[in-house]
């Protein structure tokens, strides 16, 4: 996305472009112009993409097929009761949409992301496929530890697909530039909840999803522009709800019902879409300074308690819900909006005990289900409406 | 002469058809299922006898070196001749029960003089109902009759004054009536009155009516001997039959369709209550299956519900829908939200036409998972059951087993409807054949 | 019917056993006895008991209620308590029961928890579940993270972090718990007496290759399963039942004998199934019927490997304490991968000489059934015998269709008939 500066809408429409391009073009473009690059998808929540760039792999954020496919193979492979991610994952892999990767990885998320990694080896023999167990037990010395061989064979494991050496340099590189990508994706963030006008829940996301499939450099830069242009924008101040958004943390909503959302009246101030895009919360290059072994401060910047996710234990002593409760108060939200996939077993165990910390906490919300491929946005029009409306009129009693 | 017989007892229609010892079909029969499973059953059996006795007619026409010529057309006259007689039959029976019905009414004259008008308009059209060259509506008196009762029923109820739902529900109470004991019409009487008509309008020398009538005569006598019967269908388990001369649709629909192609090594089935992907082999000897999941999305039933939504005939969804040119991408088969879903979207303004068409394609969709869930489309294809009538489905079929499983020869026998009750009757001439001591399909198990 | 009921003594020990266990779990409180919740899959019974605590097991407790038909009642509850119609039916019959006062399969109360041990084992929803219990009871969680087998080896790594979180986590939160220092040639002792009930375990699973098989190994097999899957292993009780079991099923098999069923034993067994995944409890003798009906036994099952899979090779072994209770807990079955779980399916069918195999997939439990359907395509095509794929649920009476289950069952068993008899269809002309 280099070339002349763009206007927003021009960025915009490109990451749009590249939201419903299913068949993943401009990875295919960058391997044609990185001749011997590999590319590597992997699933939600959490990947340590610093290692697939260190290896010289691009990784390609993969999160269904939203609404745009009809699915036939992958509802072959799943029972009725199962979330529709999968389905559409499959399906895109069968249809050879994802023949430009050379391998896959499917992070320990749910038991069924768990189980498309034996799936995907039995559909996809020849291609390299892995599962990735990220630590429940957070003392360096036992999780951090554990971590550290998992990432150390995930990294020669990909050093072997690209044909490069395991290269510390490399790595310190790569973490470097994520944390310049988080740095901008917080900024973003902040940004929103200060002016969400400036910068709405849609555009944002849209923003963000590009980061699923580019570079991390060029996604840096997309960042910085829209940035940059919205912050000189002349754009009208709308006053809306201000909501934040919890439960979507893997199968993604389709982009229309996110709109609609907004249209309904709820700035989306907050999110969990796309958590590897801000999992590690503070800056892990920091740590680069005093300690020389790049792998070790990945694992251990992964440790920190800073994202609160279904998918994460959490320890004695730190309530359920707590980071929830906080952020709704830094942010100054004045609502939850518990959105969670069909079928999703983590977001959908969690939500009574969120709910409970916010009704402890006096904070709205209301909730609903969704699929990657729901189509019937009216109840959800309704929902968001009545949501907004009660906030504003009722939300300073 | 030996017969065997399958019935096939669907949630929405019971099929029965007989075959003779080599395994060919004789004769079909199909009426609406209903509560009284064992009347649904005698009905359709009786009709499939009555319908065989046609074929042998028709073989014995050919065997006739003056009549050969003629059978076709003849056979078809006099089968016009006998429905129309059939018809005026039923017609009589539904009046009776009517005016019983009627004659408790609170205003009893209004209601006979309301059944007055009605049944003479019915008698009026009913004579040109089975005209040559025309075709019914329906197979099923109850839709016939139903439709033209409710048309005259809307004017009648204007000009005596007496409420559309008072009539409405007298005839709702005389078509089960009518509907649940078996007709008592004599076989005999009704083909040679048909006879009589046909021969009517046909000029031939009085010898080969003298022929044609003792041709009749020779088939009307004749012994059907009904020597073994199979169940099988949705409702097998209320069959009144010994748990041996039961199968399941699987095995009788694979059978079946090996029968009508023998090149099928893959068999769809969309029945009302659910819908099969059967694979077989060489022998039409079932090899693996699937059914579809707890949910009833994408079997014929959920067809009906659309139909109800739009107020329309089951049979007049595929048509509408082939006149679609831009479908709509619908991708939610729930029954449960059909109703609102389509509302919503014909009030965004979408077409009938293209939902129903994006309708059709999302139900052969979630036909196609189980197909590649059973194993996929390698060789021949067949698609049975009530559903390959409708030609938008088959052609949504056509193109999605195309995009799916590349190019493959795919067949719809226009008798599809009677798959199962064609597999079931060749397992009861198997059952017959079957050496003795031969390892029985059922399980004794301890009872 | 009643005459044929054959009711061996093992069964009468089992309860005994379990009778017994409950009156403790009753008295825990006034006996001052430690009580630890925990799950089937990876449970470290062994260390609980060298810790001298009560183990309490909250899926038993949830399929005890189903089979006593208590379930629904309790789902209710729970999904009005704000819990979502899709997640797993364990969780919500569970916490269902406890708002309803945590009365217990023996009509006892059940005491509260003193630890929530989190054997985090081949399913992602124990952890959501024990994080939901903690909020309720406000007691420590004993969290142990098992990796999963995703290559089928359990790499020296992961046993090394299974250890250490022994030793830095669930260890000083049991002797924190009862005030007692761990005893390792208490563990020790206790797991010598594992192995013996292993191996009878194992003997007795593997009755089932002779023909006829003297058990069945899914429906009666979740009780031979029991004690050692459950609140026995390592104890003598365990492995003096599993003697006697042992003694039962060779007396069996040396008459020529077939499983017990509830209508009689099956001595001329027509058909010989393997199965995968979780039986239903709410309509448990049910669905025995529509086999048992049709002399279908089951040779062999992975339900009876959730526990721990023995027949592959697996003991524990005294000698290494700590790492064989990692090496238990990575080779449970659900911690498996697919191709694993396929590989041992084929070889079931194989070694048990199978007609063919059954899917019995589980709505609640994706760590079973999320990838079956691929599963059954690729044991079809390894072993060219034909899988029956049914769908019900663990404990939700709403998601068993008994006419649904029956028509597959039945056309599955006819199919299998017809390639047993293997007569020619008659051609038909038509």
């Amino acid at each position: 996305m280099g070339g002349p500066v763009m206007t927003k809408a021009e960025l915009l429409a490109r990451c749009e472009e590249l939201y419903e391009d299913l068949d993943l073009t401009s990875v295919r473009e960058w391997k044609e112009q990185n001749p011997g690059g590999r590319a590597v998808g992997y699933l939600p929540t959490y990947v340590p993409r610093e290692i697939l760039h260190a290896a010289g792999v691009l990784p390609v954020g993969i999160l269904g097929a939203g609404e745009q496919l009809e699915i036939v193979r992958g509802d072959a492979c799943f029972q009725s009761y199962i979330c529709h991610l999968p389905r559409s994952v499959v399906e895109l892999g069968l249809s050879g949409r994802l023949d430009v990767l050379d391998g896959m990885i499917f992070p320990s998320t749910c038991d069924v992301i768990r189980n498309l990694s034996g799936i995907w080896r039995i559909l996809f023999p020849d291609k390299y496929t892995r599962y990735l167990d990220v630590p429940q037990n957070f003392a360096p010395e036992v999780g951090g530890a554990f971590y550290e061989v998992v990432l150390r064979e995930l990294w020669s494991e990909l050093c072997a697909l690209s044909g490069r050496e395991p290269d510390d340099e490399a790595l310190r590189a790569a973490i470097t530039l994520y944390d310049a990508n988080r740095k901008l994706v917080r900024e973003l963030y902040d940004l929103r909840a200060a002016e969400p006008w400036r910068a709405p829940a849609s555009e944002a996301y849209l923003l963000l999803r590009a980061g699923m499939v580019l570079p991390v450099e060029e996604h840096t830069r997309v960042l910085a522009e829209y940035l940059a242009l919205v912050r000189e924008e002349e754009r009208a101040m709308v006053d809306n709800a201000r909501v934040l958004l919890t439960g979507a943390f893997c199968e993604q909503p389709p982009l229309t019902l996110i709109r609609t959302l907004e249209r309904a009246g709820c700035d989306l101030i907050d999110d969990d879409f796309m958590p590897v895009l801000r999992w590690l919360g503070h800056d892990a290059g920091d740590a680069l300074e005093t300690d020389g072994d790049p792998v070790r401060v990945l694992a251990e910047a992964y440790l920190g308690d800073e994202q609160e996710s279904a998918c994460r234990f959490v320890p004695d002593g730190q309530p359920k819900g707590a980071r929830l409760v906080e952020t709704v108060r830094r942010r100054a939200a004045e609502g939850v909006v518990c959105a969670a996939p069909s079928f999703c077993d983590p977001a959908l165990l969690e939500r009574p005990m969120l709910q409970s910390a916010l009704d402890e906490a006096g904070i709205a919300y209301t909730a609903f289900k969704y699929a990657e491929n729901t189509g019937q946005m009216q109840p959800i029009r309704e929902q968001a409406g009545t949501f907004a409306d009660t906030i504003k009129l009722w939300g300073d009693e | 002469m030996k017969c065997w017989v399958g019935i096939d007892l669907g949630s929405t229609t019971t099929k029965a058809l007989v075959v003779d010892d080599t395994g060919a079909v004789l004769g079909r029969g199909i009426t609406n299922s209903r509560s009284n499973y064992d009347v649904a059953c005698e009905i359709a059996r009786n009709e499939a006898f009555l319908d065989a006795r046609f074929t042998l007619f028709a073989r014995a026409l050919e065997r006739h070196t003056d009549l050969a010529a003629h059978a076709g057309l003849l056979i078809e006259s006099v089968r016009l001749a006998f429905r129309s007689e059939q018809h005026l039959y039923l017609l009589s029976e539904l009046e009776a029960q009517c005016r019983a019905f009627a004659a408790e009414l609170a205003d009893p004259r209004r209601a006979k003089a309301a059944l007055d008008e009605i049944f003479e308009g019915m008698r009026e059209v009913a004579a040109s109902l089975f005209e040559p060259g025309t075709k019914p509506r329906s197979d099923f008196f109850r839709d016939i009759a139903g439709s033209q009762y409710m048309s005259l029923a809307e004017g009648v109820a204007e000009t005596t004054k007496l409420p559309f739902e008072t009539l409405l529900g007298v005839y709702d109470k005389s078509i089960l009536a009518v509907e649940s004991h078996v007709p008592a019409s004599s076989l005999q009487d009704l083909i040679e009155r048909a006879l009589e008509v046909a021969l009517g309008s046909y000029r031939i020398s009085d010898a080969l009516k003298a022929d044609l009538r003792s041709a009749v005569q020779g088939v009307v006598e004749m012994q059907l001997v009904e020597t073994q019967t199979v169940g099988t269908g949705y409702g097998r388990a209320r069959l009144p039959f010994r748990k041996e001369f039961i199968r399941s649709e699987i095995l009788c629909h694979g059978l079946g369709a090996h029968a009508l192609f023998p090149g099928t090594r893959t068999v769809l089935d969309i029945g009302g209550q659910d819908t099969k992907a059967i694979q077989v082999d060489g022998r039409g000897v079932v090899t693996s299956f699937q059914m579809n999941d707890r949910c009833a999305a994408g079997c014929g039933r959920y067809l009906g519900y659309i139909a109800d939504e739009m107020n329309l005939g089951l049979h007049e969804l595929g048509p509408m829908a082939m006149c679609s040119r831009r479908p709509v991408r619908i991708n939610s088969t729930c029954t449960v939200f059909a109703g609102a879903e389509l509302r919503d979207r014909l009030a965004m303004g979408q077409r009938r036409e293209d939902i129903l068409a994006g309708l059709h394609r999302a139900i052969m969709l979630r036909a196609m998972s189980l197909i590649s869930r059973s194993g996929g489309v390698h060789e021949e294809f067949t698609f049975t059951g009530g559903v390959a009538k409708n030609e938008a489905a088959v052609s949504a079929l056509r193109q999605l087993v195309e995009e799916s499983f590349g190019e493959r020869t795919i067949n719809i026998s226009p008798d599809s409807i009677y798959t199962g009750a064609l597999g079931a009757a060749l397992f009861a001439v198997r059952e017959e054949f079957a050496e003795a001591g031969a390892v029985s399909m059922a399980a004794g198990g301890p009872a | 019917m009643k005459a044929n009921i054959v009711k061996e003594a093992s069964m009468q020990r089992q309860k005994d056993m379990i009778a017994a266990h409950f009156e403790l779990l009753a008295r825990a409180h006034e006996t001052g006895r430690k009580v630890v919740y925990t799950f089937v899959p990876g449970n470290l019974t062994e260390l609980m008991l060298a810790f001298d605590t009560l183990p309490v097991h909250p899926e038993i407790n949830a399929l005890q209620a189903g089979m006593r038909k208590q379930s629904a009642g309790y789902i209710a509850e729970a999904e009005r308590a704000g819990h979502s119609e899709d997640v797993c039916t364990y969780v919500k019959c569970d916490i269902g029961m406890m708002m309803k006062g945590n009365i217990g399969p023996t009509g006892q109360k059940l005491p509260e928890p003193d630890l929530l041990l989190l054997s985090y084992t081949g399913c992602f929803t124990f952890m959501k579940w024990f994080e939901l219990l903690r909020e309720q009871y406000e007691c420590p969680v004993a969290m142990l993270h098992v990796p999963y087998q995703s290559t089928g080896r359990a790499e020296p790594a992961m046993i090394e972090y299974v250890v250490k979180q022994l030793r830095t986590e669930v260890i000083p939160k049991l002797e924190a718990v009862t005030g007692k220092a761990f005893d390792e040639d208490l563990l020790r002792t206790l797991l010598g007496n594992s192995v013996l009930a292993e191996d009878d375990l194992v003997h007795v699973l593997e009755s089932a290759k002779h023909r006829p098989s003297p058990i069945d190994a899914y429906f009666g097999g979740v009780y031979y399963i029991g004690p050692l899957f459950t609140a026995f292993r390592g104890t003598p009780e365990a492995v003096e039942y599993y003697r006697m079991l042992r003694e039962e099923v060779d007396a069996r098999q040396a008459q020529g004998l077939g499983p017990i069923t509830p209508e009689g034993p099956i001595d001329d067994e027509r058909f010989r199934i393997v199965v995968e995944g979780p039986p239903n409890w709410t309509h448990f003798r049910e669905f025995w019927k529509m086999f048992y009906d049709e002399r279908a036994v089951i040779v062999a099952s992975t339900y009876t490997k959730v526990g721990g899979v023995y027949d592959r090779g697996f003991r524990h072994d005294p000698e290494r304490p700590l790492e064989t209770l990692a090496e238990y807990c990575l080779g449970c079955y659900t911690n498996l991968d697919l191709a694993t779980r396929v590989e041992m399916i084929v070889g079931y069918i194989e070694d048990y000489d199978a007609d063919g195999f059954l899917i019995n997939s589980i709505k609640s439990c994706n760590s079973f059934s999320a990838g079956q359907l691929v599963m059954l395509r690729a044991i079809e095509e390894r072993t060219g015998r034909p899988g029956c794929f049914i769908e019900t649920d663990l404990v939700d009476p709403r998601y068993f269709s008994a006419s649904n289950i029956k028509n597959r069952l039945e056309s599955y068993f006819q199919m299998l008939a017809q390639k047993q008899t293997g007569h020619e269809p008659v051609e038909a002309a038509s």
